[in-house]
């Protein structure tokens, strides 16, 4: 017996998509917010991941490559990659390099930076891309976002992609930056509620 | 019903739900987004969800009992 496909086992088309999209107009990055707002809403509202567990396209795209395509050795990840340490310590390093992005693109609506057509991969290469840009309706920060942000899901998708190669198709997830914070604000509402009752 | 049950080390996992996609019995649920829960009685043991596990914490084991 297989289980039934959904509707959302096909989101990996969207997740697909959007890494596309960005080749052409950079400012399509900012649709992938949504896969940083749905999760936590979820996570905070619901108290559960049922965002992993069903709708992350991400997750899905590295369980059809690494797994019907064969694109993985299927060994399993080493111990300190899902040690708590550095689980913990990579949504650190994620959050910390995310919001050095953030305050670029703050410099760049605040006029005092020029706006940088690059997409930074793996927090080092900058890799132009100023052929995705056709220009704003609005302030230069709009675009340097799109540039940043789209910086962060190239990164954590490479970053997936060469895991998926070494370990098990989807070994991003044991070390996913958003993955770690949703199940910490899962364990920090359940272990509130617990208290109240 | 059969003796052979998945396990999961609770501590480690992540709550990814990769078991629970694949579990031809739907016996794998995660409630409270912090780790994944066996249901027992619909488990058969086939062991797709260990194979499954990006973290590879889950183990089939002889049940006791
Ligand atoms: S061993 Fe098979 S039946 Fe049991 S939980 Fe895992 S996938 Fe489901
Ligand atoms: S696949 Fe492994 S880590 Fe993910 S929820 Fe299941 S038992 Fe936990």
């Amino acid at each position: 017996m297989k289980q039934k496909k959904k509707w959302y086992d096909y989101l990996w088309i969207a997740s697909l998509t959007y890494l596309i999209l960005g080749f052409f107009n950079i400012l399509f990055a900012w649709l992938g917010l949504l896969c940083f707002f749905i999760p936590l809403l979820i996570a905070v509202i619901k108290g559960n991941k049922a965002y992993c567990n069903k709708y992350c396209g991400r997750g899905q795209l590295f369980s059809l490559a690494g797994g019907r395509f064969g694109l993985s050795r299927k060994k399993d990840v080493p111990g300190w990659m899902k040690s708590p340490y550095f689980r913990y310590g990579f949504l650190i390093f994620f959050f910390t390099m995310f919001f050095q992005m953030l305050w670029n693109t703050y410099l760049v609506f605040a006029g005092t930076k020029n706006l940088g057509t690059a997409v930074t991969l793996l927090w080092t290469f900058r890799l132009p891309w100023h052929w995705a840009y056709h220009g704003t309706f609005f302030s230069d920060g709009v675009a340097q976002f799109a540039f940043g942000f789209y910086s962060v899901m190239l990164t954590s998708t490479v970053l997936g992609f060469v895991t998926m190669l070494l370990f098990k198709p989807r070994s991003w997830c044991v070390y996913c930056p958003m993955g770690t914070m949703t199940q910490l604000i899962c364990k920090a509402k359940h272990k509130a509620a617990s208290r109240k009752s | 019903m059969s003796k052979r049950k998945a396990i999961v080390n609770t501590r480690a996992c992540v709550a990814c739900g990769c078991c629970m996609k694949v579990c031809p019995k739907n016996a794998i649920t995660i409630p409270k987004g912090i780790h994944a829960e066996i249901d027992k009685e619909r488990c058969v043991g086939c062991g797709k969800c260990a194979k499954e596990c990006p973290a590879s914490i889950i183990t089939v084991e002889v049940a006791e009992s």
